[in-house]
C-alpha cells in the first residue's frame, strides 16, 4: 500500500489520499473507509464522495473540526476493516445490454481494430463484473476498472454530438455507460434498456460508487420487452454480492 | 404566480443546492451568492433554504397578476415596479396586476428575488436548484424564458411594511475582490514560486466565467511537474490549475470530481464576493488559516441572525 494523507479542502473538507493511482486494491480501500464513515458518522459528516484513489469527507465546521474527523478516520484505518465487515462485500448490479447494430454503431469497429469478431467482443465484455471506481463526470457517469485491453479502441476522432442514454462504450482501455443524453466520443458497442439515471425516481441511481457492474447480452426483443418494464416502473434490477478485491486492512 | 415578459441574460430558479448526492456525480448547483440570496429570503420573511430567482447581468421583467411581497438583494439592477424605483436590498409589497423591471447590474453581477412563501417549483433529488447540464430542477431543468409562469408558493401571515437590510449588513460590490484560500490539497504539486504567485499575483476574470467556474487570466502558477491527477472529489472554491498555468476557480455548477492539482480552496463565505465578479474585475488571493474561516462562516452566520431580528 501507498502512504495514507489526511489533506484540507477548504474549511469544510478532509481528503482521505491513498495515493495518486488508478488500483482496485487502492479504490477498494476507498470505499471500504466510506462505508464505515457513512455506517457510524451519519451526525458529523454530510457527505462522503469516493474517488478512485480518495475519499472527500464533507463536513459542517460549525458544528464539529477537522481534528475530530481526522482522528475518527485515523482509527478507522488502524481498525481496517476487521470490524466492519460489510465493507468486504459488494453489490454485483447486472446490466443487460443489446449489442451491436443501431444499439452500438461501433460494435464492429471494436471488433476489426482487435481482430476479433463481434461476437468475441461480446464475450470478453461480458466476462466479468467491472468495479465502479466512481461515479462523475454527469449524474450518474461510471469510472469502471477492470476491462480487457484484448477490446480496448482509441476514442472517435469526432465526438457525437448526441449519444443516446445507456448507451455502453469503450475509450481506450476504459468502458462506461452514459446516463445521460450527451454528447460524446467513445465507441459505442451497445445499449442497455435500463435507466441508470432516474430523477423522478425515489431510487434515481441505478448504482452506486464501489459496487460492481456485471454486462450482460439480450437480443432487441428482450431489450424492447425490458424497457417497457422500466417505463412501467415495474422492472427490478438483478443483483448478487461478490468479495471486494483487495486486501483486509488499508491501514500502514 | 408571476409570468416572464423578459427572461434576462440567464434567470433561473435556485436554493441552497442539492446535498447528498456528489458520491453519485451530481452537483450540488444552488445559488451562486448564498449572502444575498439567504439575506434576501430572511428579509422576505422566507426559510433560508427557500427557491428564489437569481438573475444574472442583465435582470428579467415579471408580471405579478396577484398580490405579492418580495425582496430584492444583490447586485443593483435598478428595478422598477410599476415605473417606480425599488430599493435594493429589501423587501416590499407588491399590488396585483404589477410589472417588476430589471436593468443590467452596475456593480456586482448577480441578483436575487425571493417572493414570500418561495417558488413551489417541484423538488428533485430534494433541490429546487436548476442543473441545466441534466436538465433537472429549477422549471423543467432550464433558464426561464418568455411567458413563463412561476409559482408563488402561499403563506398565512403576508407582510405589508417595507423592510430594509440595515447598511452594516450591505456587502459592498468592487472591482477588485480578495478572497482568502485554505492551502491543499495538493499544493504540494506546485512549486514555491507558484505558491507565491497566487499569494502575490493579480489575476483578471476572464469572460469565461459562468455558474460551473471563473477562469482567471493573469500570472501563471507553475507546477512541480505537471497539472494532472488521478480524479478526485472537488467543491465549490476548488481553485484547479491546468497545464497552462491560469487558475480556474470552481463555484455551485461545478462536476464533483476534477482531474486538475488544486492548489487551494476559497473559504465558503467569499464564494459569495466571487458570485458578484464580472469579466474583467480583478481577484487576489489571501491565505487563510481553519479558525479564521471558522471565525468568517460564524460572522456570516451572526449576520444572518442579527438581520433576521430586524
Amino acid at each position: 500500500m501507498h502512504d495514507i494523507n489526511i489533506l484540507k479542502a477548504g474549511e469544510k473538507g478532509v481528503v482521505v489520499d491513498f495515493g495518486n493511482v488508478i488500483d482496485p486494491e487502492v479504490n477498494g480501500c476507498v470505499h471500504r473507509l466510506a462505508h464505515s464513515i457513512a455506517t457510524t458518522m451519519h451526525g458529523e459528516v454530510i457527505e462522503v464522495i469516493p474517488t478512485y484513489r480518495s475519499l472527500m469527507v464533507y463536513f459542517d465546521p460549525l458544528q464539529t473540526n477537522r481534528e475530530a474527523i481526522s482522528d475518527k478516520i485515523r482509527q478507522f484505518l488502524h481498525a481496517g476493516s476487521e470490524a466492519d465487515s460489510g465493507g468486504d462485500t459488494a453489490t454485483v448490479v447486472s446490466i443487460p445490454v443489446c449489442y451491436g447494430a443501431e444499439f452500438g454503431p461501433d460494435l464492429e469497429f471494436v471488433a476489426e481494430h482487435n481482430g476479433l469478431t463481434p461476437q468475441e467482443v461480446i464475450d470478453i465484455h461480458t466476462s466479468q463484473p467491472y468495479q465502479v471506481y466512481m461515479l462523475g463526470f454527469t449524474p450518474g457517469f461510471p469510472y469502471l476498472g477492470g476491462m480487457s485491453e484484448r477490446i480496448a479502441a482509441p476514442r472517435l476522432a469526432q465526438p457525437r454530438v448526441v449519444i443516446p442514454a445507456g448507451s455502453v462504450g469503450i475509450a481506450g482501455s476504459q468502458t462506461g455507460i452514459y446516463p445521460i443524453e450527451s454528447p460524446g466520443g467513445w465507441q459505442l458497442i451497445g445499449r442497455t434498456p435500463l435507466r441508470v439515471f432516474n430523477p423522478g425516481s425515489s431510487d434515481p441511481f441505478l448504482f452506486a460508487a464501489g459496487n460492481y457492474l456485471q454486462f450482460t447480452a439480450i437480443d432487441a426483443d428482450t431489450f424492447q420487452h425490458i424497457r417497457q418494464q422500466v417505463e412501467a416502473g415495474i422492472y427490478t434490477p438483478v443483483t448478487s454480492t461478490i468479495a471486494r478485491g483487495g486486501t483486509a486492512s488499508c491501514a500502514r | 404566480m408571476c409570468t416572464v415578459i423578459k427572461p434576462g441574460m440567464l434567470t433561473t430558479i435556485q436554493d441552497q443546492g442539492r446535498i447528498g448526492y456528489r458520491a453519485y456525480g451530481m452537483p450540488v448547483s444552488g445559488v451562486m451568492d448564498r449572502y444575498a440570496a439567504t439575506m434576501a429570503n430572511i428579509l422576505a420573511g422566507n426559510d433560508p433554504g427557500a427557491a428564489v430567482l437569481e438573475m444574472t447581468l442583465l435582470g428579467g421583467a415579471f408580471h405579478l397578476p396577484n398580490e405579492a411581497y418580495l425582496a430584492v438583494c444583490g447586485a443593483d439592477m435598478e428595478g422598477t415596479l410599476n415605473g417606480r424605483k425599488i430599493k435594493n436590498w429589501s423587501a416590499f409589497y407588491v399590488p396585483a396586476n404589477s410589472e417588476l423591471v430589471f436593468d443590467y447590474a452596475g456593480k456586482g453581477c448577480r441578483t436575487y428575488l425571493a417572493f414570500y412563501g418561495g417558488i413551489s417549483a417541484p423538488p428533485v433529488l430534494g433541490s429546487r436548484s436548476t442543473y441545466t447540464r441534466a436538465a433537472i430542477g429549477g422549471l423543467e431543468g432550464r433558464a426561464l424564458q418568455v411567458d413563463d409562469v412561476i409559482e408563488i408558493g402561499n403563506g398565512d401571515a403576508m407582510p405589508f411594511a417595507m423592510r430594509e437590510l440595515s447598511h452594516h449588513y450591505l456587502p459592498k460590490y468592487t472591482n477588485e475582490i480578495r478572497v482568502r484560500v485554505i492551502l491543499g490539497p495538493q499544493d504540494d504539486m506546485f512549486t514555491e514560486e507558484g505558491r507565491q504567485t497566487l499569494f502575490r499575483g493579480s489575476f483578471a476574470v476572464s469572460p469565461r466565467n459562468d455558474r460551473m467556474g471563473i477562469l482567471l487570466e493573469g500570472p501563471t502558477i507553475q507546477h512541480v511537474t505537471g497539472p494532472d491527477i488521478i480524479s478526485d472529489a472537488l467543491c465549490a472554491g476548488a481553485i484547479q490549475v491546468p497545464g497552462d498555468g491560469h487558475p480556474i476557480i470552481m463555484m455551485a455548477d461545478c462536476q464533483t470530481t476534477g482531474g486538475y492539482a488544486k492548489i487551494g480552496f476559497v473559504i465558503g463565505p467569499d464564494l459569495s464576493k466571487l458570485a458578484q465578479a464580472k469579466a474583467g474585475d480583478t481577484i487576489t488571493f489571501v491565505e487563510c488559516s481553519d479558525a479564521e474561516a471558522v471565525a468568517a462562516l460564524e460572522a456570516e452566520k451572526l449576520s444572518y441572525e442579527k438581520a433576521a431580528i430586524g
